[in-house]
């Protein structure tokens, strides 16, 4: 029976969103404000059902309702009960069902804090958003209903994938939806922005926080999946450069362009056009990513189950949301003109190269992961592109842009000297440099890249703090903002010192060990304590035990080969014994075919927990900045609208 | 400004989506079946150093074997390599074709994972890779005692794939003339 709840939640859901596209764009129209509120009422009604039938779905899975087709395939019996609940979203339906949930949470959370928004504009936000939301309602009613019974009901279910019965999970996928999604809303503005013809500085207020809490759920996201990746995979890596993972990368790379630039629209209404055309953009990377994964258009380890329909059906999806969205672009923006000019050198100048690397670095992600599609399209060769690509396209990128960083929040508004950013550049740039010449001296003539790495680490780092610097006597009302900027740029440099090491210095060792053999790998000492069977809830493990001893420390570490015979799978959970300046991690493999003893994977991995940590910062900078004063008080009435109204722009067709 | 650079996005964006479209048609896990009951192309490589020779396509007969297509750069070959072992440790002969790979990197890898190859060919110009219709790693070949390729498995063997295809795939081979 809840079943059935769930599934008529979502058709009511379905017809409510056809009513939330459409009512309040008349509205807004006609100028009508009962029609607009009318959106505003329905948003929230609209997640209120979503949420009804996500509970229901949820609720199936930890009854262990197997009459359920899609609880009988992802989840089983003996699966401990937080699997059970998160295999709701282990799975494409479920998981499509959350990404609609948080759609409608999106859509109400505007509704319901519209801030001092305009209202037109708000209703016809919110009706873009009521537009999303039908095609996507619709694409799970259609094609992947979560709710389809089976008949006769069996009496146990399959599994959910080992891989996924895991912590991370539970929170990995929610985090990265949440950032996917909610850069629907910067979408859902920028289309309202251009049916209006209007965009001004206000606007970029407006949707500022938006984009931030995406931002950083999407930069939580993304951190929590590399280091899932990390400990779960056993294979000791922390980016695979797997096209789901670059789907993710993807929106995150144009979303911090989209963020900085919408800075400098706020700030000085200047690059209006170009931040409208990102926050179309970024949105379309998110609806990609969804394609990616759900079309089997590309092989992956994290693909879901091929089902062309459904790549069919997302693909017209993105070309109604992004080709709409990208040809009233063509039609509106050009009459809507940035409103200031600014030097060549001004800040304005630094943040437009910042987007310039960030949209050459998605576009170097871009090429790489479609590649193989676009090459089958045109003559049908099968290739693929590996790592080794990446690590020669992505980084001459990303070099400048780290540069430029230090030096753009430094710079003034509107126009600047080269001579002044120089002089409060230098002592970074000194440190930096230093950092360098001593990271090549001291690791030895090869290591030119990693002395590279190093110094950019420093040169972030160090060049963050410049601006608190500068006004250190005005410490006490450093608006939040600025440390929001601080962190997230000092994060930046932690996660480039980590990658650099662990780039440069990975050391590892396979070797045949038994129970007492002793193995060492740097300053660490790895004994072999024991080996035994265990028993898991729903599975059975290899469990091996080893003392690992570093300097005067000593630690129990574990690894465990598991084998889930409901599924045939086997997983390898990692033995991980973090610390500051590195972690040692040890896997085990097969039993030696000699008998006595097992494979064991022994790795250092030199301030690889930076990576993690240094994502985290920025996220963390992200809500420093999400909390600054400025979001709350609102654009006063004396914020004039620098982008001229387009001309009778409330007399036009609202489609 | 210029109008038409207004119109680039949405112009970049339809071609986007057509290739988009035309790839859908198209299930990246269908084999290429040019090979398919053919022999094997001819070939002659190195191995991966002095004292570890190569093969030829010459060697590959006599008994139904695998030849596995790997580097030391592939991310899922990791996954794929304790399921090799077991399979070379049930007597089937597997050959290794290091794809795209400098013999050194190869051999370094193999040392950290284990090798449970009979022999290792390396294939650094992937000029084998192109006679063999090679799109990936990692690929398998069955190749049967006449030196026919007869299945070709894209991605990882995994335990199904290994107890459903190849297994009684070799053992039918293995009964034929």
């Amino acid at each position: 029976m809840t079943a059935e709840i769930g599934h008529f939640a979502l058709i009511l859901a379905l017809l409510l969103s056809c009513l939330q596209a459409s009512v309040p764009m008349w509205g807004a129209h006609r100028g009508d404000s009962a029609l607009i509120g009318f959106g505003r009422t329905a948003a929230q009604l609209q997640a209120l059902l979503i949420a009804v039938s996500f509970v229901a779905l949820a609720n199936s899975f930890v009854a262990g309702d197997f009459s359920v087709a899609l609880v009988a395939g992802h989840s089983n019996a003996t699966q401990p009960g937080i699997y059970r609940f998160a295999a709701t979203w282990g799975n494409h339906e479920g998981s499509m069902l959350l990404w609609v949930l948080i759609l409608a949470v999106f859509g109400a959370g505007l509704a319901r804090f519209p801030g001092n928004i305009r209202e037109a504009l708000l209703a016809r936000t919110l009706a873009v958003q009521g537009m999303i939301g039908a095609a996507f309602i619709a694409f799970l009613l259609f094609t992947s209903n979560p709710f389809e019974r089976l008949s006769p009901a069996p009496f146990d279910g399959r599994e959910l994938n080992p891989l996924l019965q895991d912590p991370g999970l539970v929170l990995h996928p929610p985090l990265l939806y949440l950032g996917y999604v909610g850069f629907s809303v910067a979408f859902s503005f920028a289309a309202a922005a251009l049916i209006e013809g209007r965009v001004d500085a206000a606007w970029a207020r407006w949707v500022r926080p938006w984009i931030l809490a995406a931002w950083v759920c999407l930069t939580a996201g993304i951190a929590l999946g590399s280091f899932w990746a990390y400990y779960e995979l056993g294979w000791g890596g922390w980016w695979f450069w797997d096209p789901v993972e670059n789907a993710s990368l993807m929106p995150w790379l144009m979303g911090t362009a989209l963020l900085h630039s919408a800075l400098v629209l706020e700030r000085r209404g200047a690059l209006v056009s170009w931040t409208i055309l990102l926050a179309v953009l970024t949105f379309s990377m998110s609806l990609i990513g969804t394609f990616l994964v759900r079309s089997g258009i590309l092989t992956s380890v994290h693909a879901f189950a091929v089902d062309p329909e459904r790549g069919v059906f997302i693909l017209a999806l993105i070309i109604g949301a992004t080709g709409g969205a990208l040809g009233l672009f063509a039609w509106r923006a050009p009459a809507m003109k940035s409103g200031a000019l600014f030097g060549s050198v001004s800040r304005e100048t630094g943040l437009s190269l910042n987007n310039l690397f960030l949209m050459a670095a998605t576009a170097v992600v871009f090429l790489g992961t479609f590649y193989p599609v676009i090459m089958e399209a045109v003559n049908g060769d099968k290739i693929s592109v590996g790592p080794p690509y990446y690590n020669l396209t992505f980084a001459p990128v990303m070099i400048p842009l780290l540069l430029l960083v230090t030096i753009g929040p430094v710079l003034q508004w509107k126009r600047d000297s080269l001579r002044s950013v120089f002089g409060k550049v230098r002592w970074p740039a000194i440190v930096a440099l230093g950092t360098g010449v001593a990271a090549i001296v001291f690791l030895g003539g090869k290591s030119v890249l990693a002395g590279i790495g190093f110094a950019l680490a420093v040169w972030l780092i160090v060049g963050a703090f410049i601006v608190p610097w500068r006004r250190r006597h005005l410490l006490r009302t450093t608006p939040m903002s600025v440390v929001g900027m601080v962190i997230a740029h000092a994060g930046l440099g932690v996660m480039t010192a980590g990658v650099t090491a662990m780039s440069g210095f990975e050391t590892s060792k396979v070797l045949v060990m038994r129970p007492g053999d002793t193995a060492t790998l740097r300053d660490a000492r790895f004994t072999l304590s024991a080996v035994d069977a265990v028993r898991g809830p729903n599975y059975e493990a290899q469990r091996a035990q080893f003392s690992v001893r570093q300097g005067n420390t000593i630690r129990d570490l574990t690894s465990e080969r598991r084998f889930y015979p409901n599924s045939q799978n086997q997983t390898t959970e990692a033995g991980i014994g973090g610390g500051i300046l590195g972690n040692v991690y040890v896997a085990i493999g097969a039993p030696d075919p000699g008998g006595v003893g097992i494979t064991v994977r022994i790795y250092h991995h030199p301030l690889v927990g930076w990576i993690w940590g240094g994502a985290l910062l920025m996220a963390l900078g992200g809500i420093a900045s999400l909390s600054d004063r400025r979001f709350r008080i609102g654009v006063g009435a004396s914020a004039r609208p620098l982008a001229p109204t387009m001309p009778g722009a409330f007399g036009v067709p609202a489609e | 400004m210029n109008r038409w650079l207004f119109a680039l996005p949405i112009a970049a964006f339809l071609v986007l989506a057509a290739v988009f479209g035309i790839g859908l048609t198209k299930d990246p896990s269908v084999i290429p079946s040019q090979l398919i009951d053919r022999p094997l192309p001819a070939f002659d490589l190195p191995g991966l150093s002095a004292d570890a020779p190569g093969f030829g396509s010459k060697d590959l007969t006599g008994k139904p074997l695998l030849l596995n297509v790997f580097a030391s750069w592939c991310a899922a070959c990791p996954q794929e390599h304790p399921m090799l072992t077991k399979i070379a440790r049930e007597g089937v002969p597997v050959y290794g074709l290091a794809w795209k790979d400098q013999p050194a990197d190869s051999a370094k890898w193999l040392s950290e994972w284990g090798n449970p190859y009979t022999k290792v060919a390396s294939d650094p110009a992937a000029r084998t890779g192109i006679d063999l219709g090679v799109t990936g790693v990692p690929e398998t070949f069955v190749v049967d005692k006449r030196g026919r390729v007869r299945y070709k498995q894209i991605g990882p063997i995994d335990e199904v794939v290994w107890t459903t295809i190849l297994k009684p795939m070799l053992a039918k081979l293995e009964a034929e003339a």
